[in-house]
Order: C-alpha cells, then sequence, then structure tokens
C-alpha cells in the first residue's frame, strides 16, 4: 500500500484530511473519535488495507448508514496503489495499445474487455470483477486532454467506460455459459448476474474516482464524486436508485419516530398536579400534601390528515412522505391522505392496500384516482378550494393537516381564502415544502403568500422530513 | 491494555474453534475493542448473531458472561446494585442497644449491597465479559448510567464511593436499532454493523452448524436465501433462519433444491404471509405449479 508516500504528506495528515472530508459529507466525526482512529492504525498494520478499512470504519462510524459513504471516501484517500494496477499495466503492454484516439481503433480491446467481463460474470467471482473493471477504467476511462490517450489530462470517467464497454450486454452470454438448466435454478442465475453487472458499475465508479483523485487531488474528488448517504439526498434531485433505497428506509425510520412520538406523549401525559384534588386527599394526612393528584389527561389520539402535490416535479417527496405516514397510522386515530394535481381526490385506500407494492403507488394514483381531471399541471388555487367543498368535513377540531407541495401555481390564482378556510378548521395546519428556503417566491412559486397563513417549512431530505415529523406532529 | 487476542487471525482462529465463524469486519472489531479497551456497540438486522457474538468471545477468552438484558422500564435496581433492605432492617432490629453511628456504618456495607449485573461484572475478581443486550429497548434514562460505566468501567455507590473495576470487562452492546441512541453512547463505543454475511461465509456458517448438508445443497440454499434478501420483504431472511431451513430440508430428505421444494418450505424461510407471496411471484413459483 502506498501510504506514506505521495503528496498528502504524514499519515495523520491523511487521516485528518479524510475526517474533514466525511464531516463534509455531513457526518459527525469528533476529535476523540479521530484519535481513536489513529490508534487504530497504530494498532492495526498497514499491510493489510482490508483490516484497515474495517479498523476505520469501527472507530469513525457511530450508525448503519453511513458505511457507503466511508467506504467511497476510504477509496479515494487510502488507493490500492497509485496509477493503473500493475496487473493491468502487464497485460495492456502486451496488447500494444493503438495510438488512435476515436474509438474505431479500439475495438479489439473494448471485446476482450467485455469477453473478460462475461467470464468474471459466469463464475460469478468478485476478485475478476474487481480486476476486469479496473483494466476496463485503464483502456477506456481516460478522458482525452491534451497529452493524448492513456495520460488522462483531466481525470477518468466511469461514464464514459461503461457506455463503451456496456456491461448489461454482457448478460446473456455470461447466462449461456454458467449453461444452468432451466427452471429454477436459472432464475436465480439471472438475479445473480444482475446484482453482480450492478456491482461491477460501482466498482468502475469506485476505480475511476481513485485514478481521478491522482490526478486532481484528493479534496476535490472526495467532495464530488462521493455519492451523499440517503438521509441527504433531495427529494427534488433523488434519481432512480436512490428512490429505491430512500423507499427501504421508510420503516426502519418509521418505527424511529414511532419511539420517539410515544415518548412525547408519555412525557406530556406526566400531567400537571391537580391542585384542588391534592389539598383534598392532604387532609387526612392533617394537610401535609403527602401524595399529590395528577390530572387526567384525555387519551384521544389526534387525526392526520395528508393533502399532497403529487404532480411530475413533487410526486417523488409526496410519495416518500405518504408511504412514511402511512406506516405511522397507529400513531393516530385516523389518517386520510387525500392527493391533488388542480383537483382533489381521496387516496388513503389506494396507499393503505398499495403496502406492499410501494413502487406503483404513483401510477395507481394517477390511473384511479380523479387527481387532473382538466390539464395535467398543477393549480394549488382550484385543488384547495376543491377540497375543502368536497372534503370540508374531514377538518374539524382535533384534525392536524399536513399540505406538502412545492406551491408552484404555473401563474394560476393561488386561491389564499380556501388555505385559510382549511386553517381555520384544522387544529394545527403545516406545509412542507420540498424546495429551498432560497428559491421560495421565485418563478411561479407563490410559497411567501401561503406562508403568511400556514406554518412553512423547507422540507428537501429525509433527515428534515424526519426531523419535522418527530416534532410537528400532535401526540 | 488488555491482551487477550494477538492478532486478527487469532480472533478468527479462536472463534471458530467455538464455532461462530467472523468475518473481517467482526474480527477486526474485536481485536479493536480488546486492545483500545473500548466498549464494542453491536447494530444489525436480527438474527445475524450479534448475542451469539458475545457468547463466543466470552467462550473464547474463558471469561465469564455477566448479561444484562434491557427491556423498556429496566432501571438502576436492575441494572446497577440496589441495598438489600430486608436484610438492613433485620441488622438494625438485632443490634438493639447499639449506637445508632456504629449501626449506620455497619448496614452501609459491601455485605447489605446486592450486585447487579453491571456492578457484578466491574467486581467481579476474574476477567469478564459484560453483554449489554438490546440497548435501544432501554429508556434514555438508562444511557446515561451506562455512560461511567463504559468510559470509566467504575460504578459510584454514594455511600461506598466509586468502585473501579479490577478486571476491565470486554462489553459488547447490541442494538436492533428501534430507538435512535443517543451520541454521548455511541461515542465511548467502536461500532460494528453486523451485516448478512457473503455468501461463501454463510455457506460455511451452515456447514458447521449442520454438518450433515453437503456442499452442493449449502451453495444452492444460500443463493436461494441471498436472491429473497434482494427482494423488498418486511423481514428478510436471517442466519439463523437459512440454518432452520437447512435443518428442515434434511429432514424432508432433499437432497437438492427445485421449486416444488422451496415452494413447500418457503415458510420456514418467511415469516410474515404477504412475504410469502411477494417471494413466490419474485422466483415464479408459481408457473412450476402451473406446469405440474
Amino acid at each position: 500500500m502506498s501510504v506514506g508516500s505521495g503528496e498528502t504528506g504524514s499519515l495523520p495528515g491523511r487521516l485528518v484530511a479524510m475526517v474533514e472530508s466525511l464531516r463534509g459529507h455531513g457526518m459527525v466525526v469528533g476529535t476523540s473519535e479521530t484519535v481513536d482512529a489513529a490508534r487504530v492504525m497504530e494498532v492495526l498494520s498497514l499491510a493489510d488495507r482490508a483490516l484497515l478499512r474495517e479498523g476505520l470504519a469501527a472507530a469513525l462510524l457511530r450508525r448503519s448508514g453511513q458505511r457507503r459513504v466511508f467506504d467511497a471516501v476510504f477509496d479515494v484517500y487510502f488507493p490500492v496503489g497509485v496509477g493503473g494496477r500493475e496487473s493491468v499495466r502487464e497485460e495492456t503492454q502486451t496488447r500494444a495499445t493503438g495510438a488512435g484516439d476515436d474509438r474505431s481503433s479500439e475495438p479489439p480491446t473494448v471485446a476482450e474487455l467485455r469477453e473478460d467481463l462475461v467470464d468474471a460474470l459466469a463464475r460469478g467471482s468478485g476478485g475478476a470483477l474487481n480486476e476486469v473493471a479496473a483494466a476496463a477504467v485503464d483502456a477506456l476511462g481516460a478522458v482525452q486532454g491534451a497529452d493524448g490517450p492513456g495520460m488522462a489530462g483531466s481525470g477518468w470517467s466511469a461514464r464514459q467506460t461503461l457506455e463503451q464497454l456496456r456491461p448489461q450486454t454482457a448478460i446473456v452470454r455470461a447466462l449461456a455459459r454458467r449453461g444452468s438448466t432451466e427452471g429454477f435454478a436459472e432464475r436465480l442465475d439471472r438475479d445473480e448476474v444482475r446484482r453482480d453487472v450492478e456491482r461491477f458499475r460501482e466498482l468502475v465508479q469506485s476505480e475511476a474516482s481513485r485514478r481521478t483523485a491522482e490526478v486532481r487531488g484528493r479534496e476535490r474528488v472526495a467532495r464530488y464524486a462521493v455519492r451523499p448517504d440517503a438521509s441527504q439526498v433531495e427529494f427534488l434531485a433523488a434519481n432512480r436508485a436512490q428512490v429505491l433505497e430512500l423507499r427501504r428506509a421508510v420503516q426502519p425510520l418509521a418505527r424511529r419516530l414511532a419511539t420517539r412520538l410515544s415518548a412525547r406523549r408519555r412525557r406530556r401525559n406526566r400531567g400537571q398536579v391537580d391542585i384542588r384534588r391534592t389539598l383534598r386527599r392532604s387532609m387526612s394526612y392533617g394537610g401535609v400534601p403527602l401524595q399529590p393528584v395528577f390530572e387526567h389527561r384525555r387519551k384521544a389520539r389526534p387525526e392526520l390528515v395528508l393533502l399532497c402535490d403529487v404532480s411530475g416535479s413533487v410526486a417523488g417527496f409526496a410519495g416518500f412522505t405518504m408511504l412514511l405516514v402511512q406506516a405511522l397510522r397507529d400513531q393516530f386515530s385516523k389518517v386520510r391522505v387525500f392527493a391533488f394535481v388542480n383537483h382533489t381526490d381521496e387516496v388513503t385506500e389506494l396507499v393503505t392496500s398499495g403496502e406492499s407494492d410501494p413502487a406503483a403507488l404513483a401510477e395507481r394514483i394517477s390511473s384511479s384516482a380523479n387527481v387532473a381531471p382538466w390539464h395535467p399541471s398543477s393549480d394549488y388555487g382550484r385543488a384547495l378550494r376543491s377540497f375543502v367543498s368536497r372534503y370540508g368535513n374531514v377538518v374539524g377540531p382535533r384534525t392536524s393537516v399536513l399540505i406538502l407541495g412545492d406551491a408552484r401555481t404555473n401563474n394560476l390564482d393561488p386561491d389564499l381564502d380556501a388555505l385559510r378556510d382549511v386553517v381555520a378548521r384544522a387544529r394545527r395546519t403545516f406545509w412542507l415544502n420540498p424546495e429551498h428556503e432560497s428559491r421560495w417566491g421565485l418563478g411561479d412559486s407563490v410559497a411567501p403568500a401561503y406562508a403568511q397563513i400556514v406554518d412553512m417549512h423547507e422540507c428537501r431530505t429525509v433527515d428534515q422530513l424526519s426531523r419535522l415529523v418527530g416534532r410537528l406532529l400532535p401526540v | 491494555m488488555s491482551e487477550r487476542f494477538s492478532s486478527v487471525d487469532d480472533v478468527t482462529e479462536r472463534l471458530a474453534a467455538l464455532g461462530y465463524l467472523a468475518s473481517t469486519s467482526v474480527a477486526t472489531t474485536v481485536f479493536l475493542a480488546d486492545r483500545l479497551d473500548k466498549p464494542l456497540l453491536v447494530e444489525g438486522p436480527a438474527g445475524v448473531g450479534k448475542t451469539e457474538l458475545a457468547r463466543a468471545v466470552a467462550g473464547a477468552t474463558g471469561a465469564g458472561l455477566v448479561r444484562l438484558q434491557c427491556y423498556e422500564g429496566v432501571d438502576e435496581a436492575r441494572a446497577l446494585y440496589e441495598w438489600n433492605h430486608a436484610k438492613q432492617l433485620l441488622r438494625i432490629t438485632a443490634g438493639r442497644g447499639e449506637t445508632w453511628d456504629a449501626t449506620r456504618d455497619d448496614i452501609f456495607t459491601d455485605e447489605f449491597l446486592l450486585a447487579r449485573p453491571l456492578l457484578q461484572a466491574i467486581r467481579s475478581d476474574e476477567p469478564s465479559t459484560l453483554l449489554i443486550d438490546e440497548v435501544d429497548k432501554a429508556d434514555l434514562e438508562i444511557e446515561g448510567l451506562l455512560l461511567e460505566v463504559l468510559s470509566d468501567y467504575a460504578i459510584t455507590v454514594p455511600e461506598l464511593g466509586t468502585l473501579t473495576a479490577r478486571h476491565a470487562p470486554f462489553t459488547v452492546l447490541t442494538s436492533n436499532a428501534t430507538r435512535e441512541l443517543s451520541e454521548a453512547l455511541r461515542r465511548r463505543c467502536l461500532f460494528l454493523h453486523i451485516d448478512f454475511p457473503e455468501p461463501e461465509l454463510e455457506e460455511r456458517i451452515v456447514r458447521t452448524r449442520v454438518p450433515a448438508v453437503d456442499e452442493a445443497l449449502a451453495v444452492s440454499l444460500v443463493r436461494v436465501v441471498n436472491a429473497l434478501r434482494r427482494i423488498d420483504l418486511r423481514k428478510a431472511p436471517s442466519v439463523s433462519e437459512t440454518i432452520d431451513w437447512a435443518r428442515t430440508l434434511l429432514a424432508l430428505g432433499a437432497d437438492s433444491l427445485d421449486e416444488a421444494v422451496v415452494d413447500e418450505t418457503l415458510g420456514v424461510l418467511l415469516k410474515h404471509t404477504d412475504d410469502v407471496a411477494r417471494a413466490r411471484a419474485h422466483l415464479q413459483l408459481d408457473e412450476a405449479d402451473g406446469r405440474r
């Protein structure tokens, strides 16, 4: 391993730089943890990189979701080696790479790499996959700089590598090579090969960022090339994989929030002293209040109404929150969910029955609920008005209303009075806006106008959402 | 600095001798917890062997296991110590005529102290292993109590003073993450997340636990279990369920896996009906039914 040599200088310096980078990704790492990490380095020999990785993880991490970010940052600061890997170098030398910078002169390399990939997939071996990933980035990933191919003027691109290699094309051949019999075993094989291709993509990604780190400096790469933790991903910017990750986070998050809510409820029920009854009881002890009597609280659970904008721009956010609230439903006496684009319709049933298949929730809402009878773009004024006129009686003095949306009305009438109606009927009303606060009021957003009437909170990430839900929801 | 283990490999070997096959991350973290004298906080899904790890370490180091099972409402008197009030009363009645000062000095001594798990582990003459199981089930207040024990291996009893451990116990805390543990508690521990094991390791675990299973069957059943873990289930099958499944297959006399066998025994792996339905759809077991 190449720790100690290299431009970042001393080992402690590199550790501190890595800790800085972890903090930049939203992880809380204190000085004591850093000291622990240094002790770990002292106790473990630096010869084994896998051990070092586990050791530093044990000292620096505090919760389970952080591991992926840690691994990516670790790869940047404690790389396998510098430059192309030796095994790869030898191979490419014997292969006599062409000097042309257009792809047409390189097809043998791409074909050979794909052959290697098929082979690795067929064997299902993680080590072989890793080697192919390294070779592929070395051969295909160099972003053409002024120095010519292979010299990587400005870095190494995982995307470029994957676009040329197209690993998904290897699936069919790898399956054929596995020669599995039809039926059950074959389906298992298919499942595994697909997962391995996903893993291959990740390997290419980390190899490319390792190589780029050498060219451009670690801090830069660690800042931009490491995907953020699921809880830090912005709802509006989440890609497909991240949405899946978010969805998986619903159940554990709901469980944590449920404990938090019930703790709040317990604390609240630790009622106040009922002075009259305490004095009354103290009579038998000569006026000494030995046994205080507490006021009884009605143990009524609150009702919750969720009103969600499900138009394209914010659908991911709405979907996530619907699932979360649904998972929390036993914390409330009643939960009703309404969806709108420019017309409001009740979707409680759809969300409840959709628990087993959250992926299809959005489609089912748009196909079986009447949320956009006239045109496909959102109209908050009309939607709120239709909510008040059709479901006004749902909202009562025990109801808390949670409105989700970005308050972008496409320059239509915001109908503030309709919102005032809702606020007046409900016990509490909150608005969660998935946009950054600095963008409220820009363009067709009428967020500031609505914010005058209701409590509006910025809610861009799962972190923020769980904090808001834990704090705001009534108990 | 205690030295229960000489190297990471040593950890792996000695745990394996007791039938606990540790992954690299588990072995490394156990080794570090020993060397740095820090408690080990283990998180992970149910059934991956968190508690088992503490037992194995206790066995490997030959130190007795002291276990504190946490639950909602566990308190100081259950976790640390309690004064034996009844005995104290007896002592006071027995010492009639004695001056109050003498009695007072006498009833707050070791003799009247009931040691609960944490105090037991601290005061033990032999080296011990302390397992604090399911910390997340306990109330927040208990975490406060744990802090002194975990950072200094000491317990302060107001009447007796501070009792410091003769041998710092090897401490393992487990949590299922039903509640966020406090930052203060986390900071005092080394963190270990045990996930479902890699296929190779799980095959070895199955074969160690159920020796009668042959290699081919172990490989294919681990593959099915891994395929199931990749789909969204309410409760993913854990290692212990894999082992149960291997035993079931043996009992049924199945020496290879096919649709029919998997279909019949899916209930061993999955505990919710809608999970079973989803798994059947994913593995396309229904089609097999149609063909038969």
